[in-house]
């Protein structure tokens, strides 16, 4: 999938002056908020759980290998084929030549954020594979060539009107005006490709390294058909989503779906081990489970990122941020967006592709509170923020170095500026002495400027001047007033 | 008892009469208040952009200036929440320092938890006007709400509380977010400005210099009154101010 992350400052003004897009926003993150508050609200052992649920996740963390391990092995166990990829490229290399060994003409996809992220659609389409995403959401921005804008609802951005117009532009659809009627067409589209499907690809919610079996969560009923109806299913699942046990996996299908969508529990929950076996009746022939990397485990190395890894992409982070709510997910310029998408893009896509993302955050906190899985964002926000200005530090070399090769370019002027005008105030700050003479400059051009009847606009700060004055400094300082009435 | 007031760099270059108004509240809860003179920055601005150094750098000197203290009180969460939640993490793998961080960090107060724990009742003196408060950021979440203080508020005799909606959204100061990111930090603003409107308040406050200074100056703005905020019809006043006035709210 293409990065455009480099592009956030651009890409957030033009979603700021897109009515359609603040009104989607305007409603979506507070609805879905409030139906997550609401179903914490009713459940007493909720935050018990939550505390659960990250511990389970950090020691899975700290035992990965092992974990994915006995993954791999009880996979096998029940039948199942196991593809490890250690980048988006090898991924999509397995899949397509899977699909090809098995003759498939026509994909049906469902529910999977990592297949994305590894842009396999664009991949299979490459090789002459017809590929359906078969969740509404997802086909809408399929259908409109455009990335996810929401962990959870792909096309929260477009309007019933866009979709009208959508259908009838790639579908030779007649005007659809209500949601029921667009629900339908699609629905009708969408069961006869699974008719013709050879092979069903998903996501993974959960992986369970005990019994071998994958969970997939979902509300639409496609990914059961997915994994169903096809000769064949691959599953693609990021190597983070390994967990234990079956009671691990009850914890967390309490969390997720109260978490994501208010609910007690999703619509459908598919738990599937391995490939049909000679006594059951349906289910596909042949079961593959395909476990990547892309850069996770640069964040397992990472004792200040790590804890990224518990993500169980719920989106609740997205729907209380109050930066998500206005810049909206295409802006972060990947597929994951939001506080969440801002803390591991970086590590993703290189840091220097995606410098503004974690500095687009007021640190205000709101979304380490609804974490299902308590990750501190906040602070690893923080922590990318230090990494970024490490990287662009000459006297840093090696530390900068040390990271991928996408980071190497060279620090923009406006960081050099950034860092001489921080080493200033910090030389300025340490000092009393500076300090007070810093204080009586501030004094002496506020005086001027008042003077000169203007109002006082340092032109250095014109991101600040332009929405508001700047406080005129007082004419005597605390420290001043604190003195003479000492005296 | 040995109180230092930690005024932060804001309220003391901008806005003084907010240390002032602190001193008197910590003198009616019997403090003695020193003002170590040596104080300039926590070094949160350095701290937030990412400058882990330059952030130590000033950190150690706050340690130093306050270490011979047994309180220090700050009108500012956002100033405490730095004392108390990241510069023990600045220094986490600094055995020296750590434990030093620690201690600061366990001594160290916003100003209205000071007040709650102390039991502070606001004195006699009305205030007329119909006030709502905005709950900053880092006092509400890093440090668990401070010493609930539109308890304290309710208490200010005359004053007519009204709650802010979506009270708890970032107002979108967030430091140099501000100026970094000002399309941003705008939406936020706006919002936050809507919502302030729809209370028919006269005095919007906080426990906060930092996200005052961005709302009032927003309000200045858009009044196109460039002149001093307190002209301006609504006002907005740092939590101290109204907690110990004394009817001379006028003069600055
Ligand atoms: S970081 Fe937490 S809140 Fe955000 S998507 Fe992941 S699990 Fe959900």
């Amino acid at each position: 999938m293409d990065v455009t992350s480099h592009r956030f400052a651009e890409k957030v003004r033009k979603a700021i002056a897109d009515p359609q897009i603040q009104r989607a926003l305007e409603t979506a993150g507070p609805r879905f908020d409030l139906a997550r508050r609401a179903a914490f609200s009713s459940f007493p052992e909720g935050e018990a759980l939550r505390d659960l649920g990250r511990d389970i996740k950090a020691r899975t963390l700290a035992e990965l290998d092992q974990q994915l391990a006995r993954l791999a092995n009880s996979v096998e166990r029940v039948g199942g084929e196991v593809h490890w990829a250690s980048d988006a490229a090898e991924a999509r290399r397995i899949v397509v030549d899977l699909a090809e060994g098995y003759g498939a003409k026509r994909v049906v996809k469902s529910k999977s954020m990592t297949t994305e992220e590894i842009g396999l659609n664009q991949a299979l389409e490459g090789a002459g594979i017809e590929t359906i995403e078969t969740d509404l959401g997802e086909y809408i921005i399929q259908l409109a060539g455009e990335a996810p804008f929401h962990i959870i609802a792909p096309a929260l951005h477009k309007s019933r009107e866009e979709v009208t117009e959508l259908f009838i532009e790639k579908l030779g659809s007649r005007r659809l005006e209500s949601r029921e009627e667009l629900t339908q067409e699609a629905r009708k589209i969408l069961r006869d490709a699974f008719r013709g499907a050879d092979l069903g690809i998903t996501g993974v919610n959960f992986a369970v390294a005990d019994t071998g079996t994958i969970a997939v969560v979902e509300n639409e009923g496609n990914a059961r058909l997915s994994t169903s109806l096809p000769k064949v299913h691959i599953a693609v699942m990021g190597m983070e989503k390994v967990i234990p046990d079956m009671s691990s996996l009850s914890v967390f299908l309490k969390i997720l779906a109260r978490s994501a969508t208010g609910q007690k529990m999703s619509s459908y929950v598919s738990c599937i081990t391995g490939p049909r076996r000679q006594d059951e009746e349906d289910g596909p022939e042949a079961f593959h489970l395909v476990i990547l990397d892309n850069g996770r485990s640069r964040l397992l190395a990472d004792p200040e990122l790590r804890e990224a890894l518990r993500c169980i992409r719920c989106g609740a982070c997205l729907n209380i941020c109050p930066v998500y709510r206005h810049a909206g997910g295409h802006s972060y310029g990947w597929v994951y967006s939001g506080p969440i998408g801002a803390v591991i893009t970086p590590s993703f896509v290189g840091r220097e592709q995606a410098s503004a993302l974690p500095f687009a955050s007021s640190l205000c906190g709101a979304c380490r509170d609804v974490c299902p899985v308590r990750i501190d964002l906040p602070r690893m926000l923080l922590a990318q923020r230090r990494k970024i200005i490490a990287d662009s530090d000459p006297a840093c070399k090696e530390e900068s170095s040390r990271m991928s090769s996408a980071q190497a370019a060279p620090a923009p002027s406006s960081r050099r500026a950034e860092r001489l005008a921080m080493k200033l105030f910090t030389a300025t700050m340490a000092s009393p002495r500076r300090y007070r003479w810093a204080g009586a400059m501030l004094q002496l051009a506020s005086r001027f400027f008042r003077r000169r009847g203007g109002w006082w606009r340092p032109p250095l700060i014109t991101g600040w001047t332009q929405l508001r004055d700047v406080p005129e400094p007082a004419r005597q300082s605390f420290r001043q007033r604190w003195a003479s009435r000492a005296r | 008892m040995k109180t230092a007031l930690f005024v932060t760099c804001l309220v003391d270059q901008l806005f003084p009469q907010v240390g002032e108004a602190t001193v008197r509240l910590l003198e009616r809860c019997g403090r003695q208040v020193e003002f170590p003179e040596a104080q300039t920055c926590c070094g949160q601005p350095a701290s937030n952009m990412g400058y882990g150094d330059e952030a130590r750098r000033l950190g150690r000197r706050m340690i130093e200036i306050f270490e011979p203290f047994d309180e220090v009180v700050t009108p500012s969460g956002s100033c405490a929440s730095m004392v108390r939640v990241q510069l023990p993490e600045l220094f986490e793998h600094d055995a020296e320092w750590r434990p030093r961080a620690q201690r600061l960090a366990s001594k160290t107060l916003e100003l209205t938890e000071l007040l709650g724990q102390e039991g502070f009742e606001p004195g006699a003196v009305r205030f007329e006007a119909r006030v709502t408060y905005h709950p900053s950021c880092h006092l509400l979440r890093e440090l668990g709400g401070g010493g609930s203080p539109e308890a304290l508020l309710a208490q200010v005799p005359g004053i007519e509380l009204v709650e802010l909606p979506d009270a708890e959204v970032c107002c979108g100061f967030g430091g140099a977010f501000s100026a970094k990111m000002p399309e941003l930090s705008g939406a936020m603003l706006d919002a936050k400005l809507k919502a302030v409107e729809a209370t028919g308040a006269s005095v919007l406050t906080a426990t906060d210099c930092g996200c005052l200074m961005h709302l009032g100056g927003a309000i200045n703005r858009r009044q196109g009154v460039a002149i001093n905020r307190r002209q301006s019809p609504l006002k907005v006043l740092h939590i101290a101010e109204i907690l110990a006035h004394d009817g001379n709210l006028n003069e600055a």
